[in-house]
């Protein structure tokens, strides 16, 4: 914990140093911490924040300041939210920068996208397992920038060529290490010199790494397990109310009764207001809040969703399904090469909608003044929450004032600013800052949830059991056509076919087209894993019931259309060896497998389960391969590995979220199970070391898993699950 | 109505209804934030608290259950030693993901091996399968605990 207490030191001297900054060179950006005490970044309490911009002496770019004092201030570009992306992009950084882990203090970035667009998406998102690929060479860029120029006002200084001198952990030496100044009392000579173009300064080559690479620690250990690390929920402002909220439960619905007085006669209760979609009762606290909330006795008008129900969803999906779709993958001739097929296989699979659950429950801080409005969330879309509140309120871009958090679990949920338009309309109402927090009913029931796909599968084979033809049919809601419409292309949402259009095998004539179909009444949004988490299921699926069909092992059958794929061929060969592929194992116990590459990353698994005879399932041993190409930190992909893949695996067996008139039908942990330490499997990581390009890792054993654990059912009972989640009761013995 | 609570070796006044859970007024009316909410049923243990040693779900306490009961938060936890040991396998072992679950998962952990100094795998199972973590972090709580007690 000493690294937190130095950081906390080194923020003191960075508002004192702040001042003398103000007064010289060009503000760039700014977090300004008032007060002469303040916290380590990720707990300086809201309302010591006053802006959003950072500040230092030598800010180089967007990423770096350093003050006279000697503060190293790092500002990440992307959120985090469990991740390890603070300490993954710190490393980037730092191993150009030449300073410690230990040295640096970590601001969230505010929303701007010049600086801090994620080059992946587009936006300046977290999201898409694409932080470390979006940044890899960006921050190395920035930190070399950095030490170049602190090196060039050290031997300036000295009178010195530069290319003798060296930086190692904040401090220049000379040629013969007799001389040294630290990055501090280089900052301001260093600020005054020209910036060099980024593109052009010279990188560390891989084996001259120190810490990329490494295990190194997590730089936001130390405040998380003593209950100083701060998330939204934890925002604290002098007069600040908080609100319990009541949400229309059918999407549409408006508030028909409510009883204000019974509200406002609960001790601690100031306000109820009432915007017809929303219910909030604002208090002195939440506990009064939610009191008041119950107090209020809410009917609702349900308005046009108030019959939209699960079936109704379904049978509108398989209707839809049936008339072709946009194409996004036609090679050869899928058609007639499945009517000249020795033997055809036709599946339909179908997956759940789901809700996020993330731990820490939606919430947002607002202070919405006349001339400004500033937001305490924690959010993976900064930009995008800026922009919508800037609509919202008709206040400027720059009067929008967003204070990102750490996030208590985001898995994509975050992604989206409804929970704080919601807060900011609420707030309109209000004066003074307002905490809307968000009850776990109204988290899981007003989730914006991963789709339900209705996907349609058939193949042919030829006599030896190879397969000659593929089709496969995707219909289901397009989260991209409403998220961002520029990346649907002529129909073609590319998300909605990802690890579908281009599966990892040799198929010869294959066919792959997506059917947009809407459900009424219901809002969906990107879930952790996006795409792939869908379409792996059923490609990796159907691939097992084509070796199945051709009798052929199922990992054989995939390494014989993986000759023209040698990295996928690899992590599948590695976790079947790992796994003891092919070892006999007890009655009802079986291995199932799965392949995919997704996120720039290969990645196979192999899971070993039993199934009772009352069709229960255990998980016992998930082995998992993974090649992410040149990576950043070895523990945090095993941490990731292990961690994403419950989350998939709790999907499978457990998730799902239904309507009934208009409403959804689960509600908390006790109907919308989350996996539990009783339950959980070892996951073992075996990682392939390379040099290629960086890929993505906090979603690839999301996506991965579900079909390597319903493939081992099938291996253990004979019954394939076609249909998430996992249905215990149709796995019975029967015997 | 005031109620004189005992909160990591302090008295704090509070004037609230007796009804009002202690996880809110911990939060809320004392601005001790590392209790966290996650459930408000008891489902999810994120706001586990101790009452005179024994871990209990701040969301369903009223605060005028709690009476002379000392009450220990995540804040002073690591003023046992087993808090503490918890605390540094949990640094050692890098349990934590995003973090929110932890303050409970802390709790319910040192509860664990204050009453039980070398705990079993079942242990371990019945004494944390109350603690929700949907980052994942299970195996490495496990081993934690393990590694706290030195088994």
């Amino acid at each position: 914990m000493d690294g937190l207490i130095l950081r906390e030191q080194i923020a003191d001297e960075a508002a004192v140093s702040r001042r003398t900054f103000l007064q010289g060179t060009g503000l760039l950006l700014g977090f300004v911490l008032t007060g002469a005490r303040t916290q380590s970044v990720f707990a300086a309490p809201a309302s010591q924040v006053l802006d959003n911009e950072v500040t230092g002496t030598f800010a180089p770019n967007g990423f770096i300041r350093i003050n006279p004092a000697g503060a190293v201030i790092l500002v990440m570009p992307m959120i985090e939210m469990g991740q390890g992306v603070y300490t993954s992009l710190s490393m980037l950084l730092a191993e150009e920068l030449e300073v410690g882990l230990d040295q640096i203090q970590l601001q969230h970035a505010p929303p701007n996208h010049a600086l801090y667009v994620n080059s992946i998406i587009g936006i300046q998102n977290t999201g898409g397992s694409a932080s470390v690929r979006a940044f890899w060479t960006p921050l190395r860029q920035a930190g070399a920038v950095g030490r170049n120029l602190l090196i060039a006002a050290a031997a300036k200084r000295w009178s010195v060529d530069p290319a003798t001198c060296r930086a190692k952990d904040g401090v220049v030496f000379n040629a013969s290490g007799s001389k040294q100044l630290s990055y501090g009392e280089l900052a301001e000579a260093a600020a005054k010199l020209p910036v060099p173009d980024a593109a052009k300064v010279k990188l560390k080559d891989l084996k001259d790494f120190t810490l990329i690479g490494t295990r190194a620690k997590r730089v936001d250990s130390a405040i998380k397990v003593d209950g100083r690390a701060l998330y939204g929920i934890d925002a604290r402002l002098p007069g600040m109310r908080v609100a319990a909220v009541a949400i229309s439960p059918v999407l549409g619905g408006k508030a028909k009764t409510v009883d204000e007085k019974a509200a406002r006669a609960v001790k601690g209760v100031r306000q109820v207001v009432n915007i017809g979609e929303v219910v909030a009762v604002v208090a002195d606290h939440t506990g009064a809040a939610k009191k008041g909330l119950e107090a209020a006795v809410i009917t609702w008008d349900d308005g046009p969703n108030g019959k939209v129900s699960n079936a109704d969803i379904v049978k509108h999906l398989e209707e839809e399904s049936k008339r072709p779709g946009v194409v996004a993958r036609n090679d050869g001739d899928a058609q007639n090469a499945l009517a000249a097929a020795a033997q055809r296989v036709d599946a339909i699979y179908q997956v759940p909608f789901l809700a996020h659950a993330a731990m820490e429950p939606m919430n947002c801080t607002v202070h919405l003044r006349k001339e400004r409005c500033d937001i305490w969330v924690g959010t993976q879309a900064p930009t995008i929450t800026q922009s919508q509140v800037a609509e919202l309120t008709g206040l400027p871009m720059d009067a929008i004032k967003i204070h990102n958090h750490l996030i208590g679990g985001g898995f994509g949920r975050r992604l989206e600013a409804d929970g704080t338009i919601l807060a900011v309309k609420i707030a309109k109402h209000v004066d003074g800052p307002l905490k809307v927090i968000w009850s776990r009913e109204e988290d899981i029931q007003h989730d914006m949830y991963r789709p339900y796909y209705l996907d349609r599968m058939s193949a042919g084979l030829d006599a030896t059991g190879k397969p000659v033809a593929w089709t496969h049919r995707i219909a289901g809601s397009s989260v991209m056509a409403r998220y961002y419409p520029p990346y649907v292309k002529d129909g073609l949402d590319p998300d909605a076919v990802e690890a579908a259009a281009e599966p990892p095998y040799a198929l010869p004539n294959i066919h792959v087209d997506y059917v947009q179909v809407e459900p009424p009444g219901v809002r969906t949004s990107w879930w952790r894993g996006v795409g792939p988490t869908h379409n792996v299921f059923v490609v990796e699926s159907f691939i097992d019931e084509l070796a199945h069909a051709a009798r052929q092992d199922p990992v054989a059958y995939r390494k014989g259309l993986l000759g023209h794929n040698p990295r996928a061929l690899a992590v599948l060969s590695l976790a079947a060896e790992k796994a003891g592929w092919g070892s006999s194992l007890p009655a009802r116990h079986g291995r199932g497998v799965s392949v995919q590459f997704a996120y720039g990353s290969y990645t196979s698994q192999v899971a070993e389960v039993e199934v009772a005879a009352d069709g229960s399932v255990k998980v016992k041993r998930i082995v998992c391969a993974i090649d992410c190409g040149m990576y950043v930190n070895p523990d945090t992909i095993e941490a990731q590995v292990q961690g994403g893949t419950l989350f998939g695996l709790t999907a499978a067996l457990h998730g799902s979220i239904t309507f009934k008139d208009g409403r959804v039908e689960q509600s908390n942990f006790h109907d919308y199970l989350p996996m539990r330490i009783d339950e959980v499997p070892v996951v073992e990581t075996h990682l392939i070391k390379n040099a290629e390009a960086p890929g993505g890792i906090g979603e690839a054993p999301t996506a991965i898993v579900s079909a390597a654990v319903t493939n081992a059912i099938f291996a253990a009972t004979g019954k394939r699950v076609r249909s998430l989640p996992v249905d215990t009761a149709s796995l019975r013995s029967s015997s | 109505m005031a109620f004189t609570l005992k909160i990591n070796g302090t008295p704090h006044e509070v004037d609230v209804d007796g009804d009002i859970a202690l996880l809110w007024v911990l939060r809320d009316v004392l601005g001790m934030t590392g209790t966290k909410f996650g459930c408000g049923q008891s489902l999810c243990g994120a706001c586990t608290v101790h009452l005179d040693g024994q871990p209990v779900r701040s969301c369903q306490t009223p605060v005028d259950s709690v009476g002379e009961s000392a009450i220990t938060t995540i804040e002073a936890i690591g003023q046992s030693p087993q808090g503490a040991a918890v605390q540094k396998a949990w640094l050692d072992l890098e349990v934590v993901q995003c973090g929110y679950c932890q303050s409970g998962q802390i709790m319910s952990a040192t509860a664990l091996l204050r009453d039980t100094p070398k705990p079993t795998d079942g242990d371990i199972d019945a004494a944390m399968s109350g603690n929700v973590c949907r980052c994942g972090t299970y195996q490495r709580i496990r081993a934690a605990i393990k590694h706290a007690a030195g088994v």
